[in-house]
């Protein structure tokens, strides 16, 4: 495969010769001698073990929570529930303004998901904490629950998230971000050919080898150090300070070595309510998830939905472009509101359509909350349009390669969100592949370029 | 809670720990005696990344309960360097990008040891069969396995 060697070491003449030569990584010699220190390697002596009572149901209502067996049992030291919390209700995403606040750290009242942390418990050991958990009686009213977009959206359904008020984000935009570019149905009017499909996926698991988790270690002068493996340091540094009213001056956060995350580490979990047990109890602590809490608590990606309509000429161009996306945010918002948004500016690919309709919903339901994961907002998108891609080839008898060079865009073709393409590489990049492949086309396209003259 | 003596070799020098009665070998090396070189992926036998060598033998230490290493050699990954100098392995491991956020490596590194201990010319199916209860979410094995080859031709050239 011919590369375009002028990035690359051996042609440079500027000094900048790093890219297309191998460079050791600064972390593999403490990863294969043992000596890199992930969170869990720090051991204190005193150190508790906190352990959550978890919501067996999917939505209730908590009529009452009895922790006295709990306190009683050998080893515990202390349970904490909502109201020792300084601001239980908090969203990661208020650091730029995406609100409301829409989740609890200790469920208050109510649970919107199966799963959902109600009470922790902290004991010397592992064991005395696991066996204290299952003697803490939660009463509760069990509630009509809904795990469907579709019926989510359906007026009447049961209400997830009262923060919100109704099962959707309500954008600035209203219930939905939209795109609006040229005129979707005058588009439609003049295609030789519409198709419309409707794409859905599942949620799915990081299942990182290192599970979550975070050893917090008080300093004895109210500060304390929280050794994490959040991929979000500073995210959680001004949420956890948010949660607890408590400057950040007093916060020493120690990261940056993560077990394997992919996106599974961005959300605000574990280290506010660890933090906060250290602090109550004077102790260090370690809050960590076991394999089936990080396989079934931690945030999946959403499952998302992805309905595209397209007009098309018989020529191959495509015309007209209509997507209504929908990503399930599970319960509470976390990433998912901006995951969603990002979607609307993906959807028409990286193709230049001249009349584009696109709306995005985040949606609520009683599901385990959804958040980042490696290109979460489109990459559930990519799949569904390029499958779409390979119908439309198909639908006007077109090679898929070549149907793809003729709508690819370009430099200085406008984007339906407003932003024109600068530094694009996909005719190039299509080429190449064509020639790898060994994939017959069509000479005037292995001969276009992605750059335009005057663009 | 009963405590229990237990004494055994890691990494060629002598442990003595009272622990208590059920603790397993990966919480003892880990929190007690301070080897944090096995890693705790999943505590049910299922990830491989507590690896271990018992007296030759490739071990789950999350499985393992300290009390039956009474008298046993414990190797882990920490001891492999001798005097400064990386094990074949790990040199291996470095040059072929077996390694990206490093969490599975320990494991890996200790099964590939038993698998070449015994096997020094391994094929490749060899290699996958011996890392197959080692779970890597991050590289998808090929360089892993790379690396194991790469170490087993280091090795024999060394010995010819
Ligand atoms: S921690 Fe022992 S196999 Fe996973
Ligand atoms: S390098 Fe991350 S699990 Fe293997």
């Amino acid at each position: 495969m011919e590369l375009r060697k002028d990035y690359f070491a051996d042609v440079r003449k500027d000094g900048l010769n790093e890219i297309g030569q191998p460079r050791p990584r600064l972390d593999s010699p403490g990863h294969v001698t043992g000596q890199t220190a992930y969170f869990a390697d720090r051991n204190f002596p005193g150190l508790l073990h906190l352990k959550m009572v978890r919501s067996p149901h999917h939505h209730a209502r908590i009529r009452s929570i009895d922790t006295s067996e709990a306190e009683k049992h050998p080893g515990v030291v202390r349970v904490l529930t909502a109201k020792d919390v300084p601001h239980n209700v908090y969203t990661i995403l208020i650091l730029i303004q995406i609100g409301p606040e829409d989740e609890t750290v200790l469920a208050d009242g109510k649970v919107r998901w199966k799963g959902e942390a109600v009470v922790a418990v902290l004991a010397e050991t592992e064991r005395a904490a696991q066996e204290a958990a299952a003697r803490v009686k939660v009463d509760y009213e069990v509630l009509p629950a809904v795990f469907d977009m579709d019926e989510a959206l359906k007026p009447g359904a049961p209400i997830v998230n009262e923060y919100h008020g109704r099962n959707y984000y309500l954008y600035d935009s209203g219930e939905c971000r939209k795109v609006r570019f040229g005129d979707v149905e005058t588009g439609f009017g003049e295609a030789d050919h519409i198709l419309e499909q409707s794409y859905q996926s599942s949620p799915i698991e990081h299942a990182p080898t290192e599970t979550t988790g975070c050893v917090v270690a008080p300093e004895g002068n109210d500060r304390f150090t929280c050794y994490t493996n959040t991929q979000a340091m500073f995210f959680t540094l001004d949420n956890t300070s948010i949660i607890l009213q408590m400057p950040g001056s007093k916060l020493h956060f120690v990261g940056g070595t993560v077990g394997g995350g992919f996106g599974g580490k961005v959300d605000v979990i574990v280290e506010p309510i660890a933090i906060l047990a250290a602090k109550l109890t004077g102790r260090p602590v370690s809050f960590i998830y076991s394999r089936e809490e990080e396989m079934q608590i931690s945030s999946p990606r959403a499952a998302e939905k992805v309905v595209i309509k397209d007009g098309v000429m018989k020529d191959g161009r495509i015309v007209a472009r209509k997507v209504t996306g929908y990503t399930d945010a599970g319960a509470y918002s976390r990433h998912s509101p901006y995951g969603a948004q990002k979607g609307a500016a993906h959807y028409p690919g990286p193709y230049t359509i001249p009349n584009v309709w696109i709306d995005t919903y985040c949606v609520y339901t009683n599901r385990t909350p959804s958040s980042a994961m490696r290109g979460f907002g489109v990459t559930i998108g990519d799949f569904a349009l390029e499958v779409q891609m390979d119908k439309l080839a198909r639908l006007i008898g077109m090679d898929p390669l070549e149907f793809r060079f003729i709508n690819a865009y370009r430099d200085g073709d406008m984007k339906a969100h407003r932003q024109p393409t600068e530094g694009a590489a996909l005719i190039e990049c299509m080429q190449e592949a064509a020639r790898a492949a060994n994939w017959p086309v069509a000479e005037k396209y292995m001969t276009m370029s992605s750059y335009r003259k005057g663009a | 809670m009963a405590k229990v003596p237990v004494q055994f070799t890691l990494n060629g020098s002598e442990k003595a720990e009272f622990i208590e009665s059920g603790t397993t070998l990966l919480h003892a090396l880990r929190d007690k005696i301070g080897d944090t070189s096995p890693k705790g992926g999943c505590h049910q036998g299922t990830c491989g990344a507590c690896s271990v060598i018992i007296d030759g033998e490739l071990k789950l230490c999350c499985l393992t309960l300290a009390e039956t290493c009474n008298g046993a050699d414990i190797r882990t990954t920490a001891g492999l360097a001798q005097g400064g100098v990386l094990h074949p392995l790990q040199r291996a491991f470095l040059d072929a990008f077996a390694t990206q956020c490093g969490f599975c490596t320990p494991g890996m590194i200790m099964a590939a040891k038993v698998l070449l201990d015994r096997t020094p010319n391994p094929s490749r199916e060899d290699v996958v069969e011996a890392l197959s209860g080692n779970i890597c979410r991050c590289t998808g094995y090929e360089p892993i396995i790379q690396a194991v080859l790469l170490a087993a031709r280091a090795n024999s050239q060394n010995a010819a």
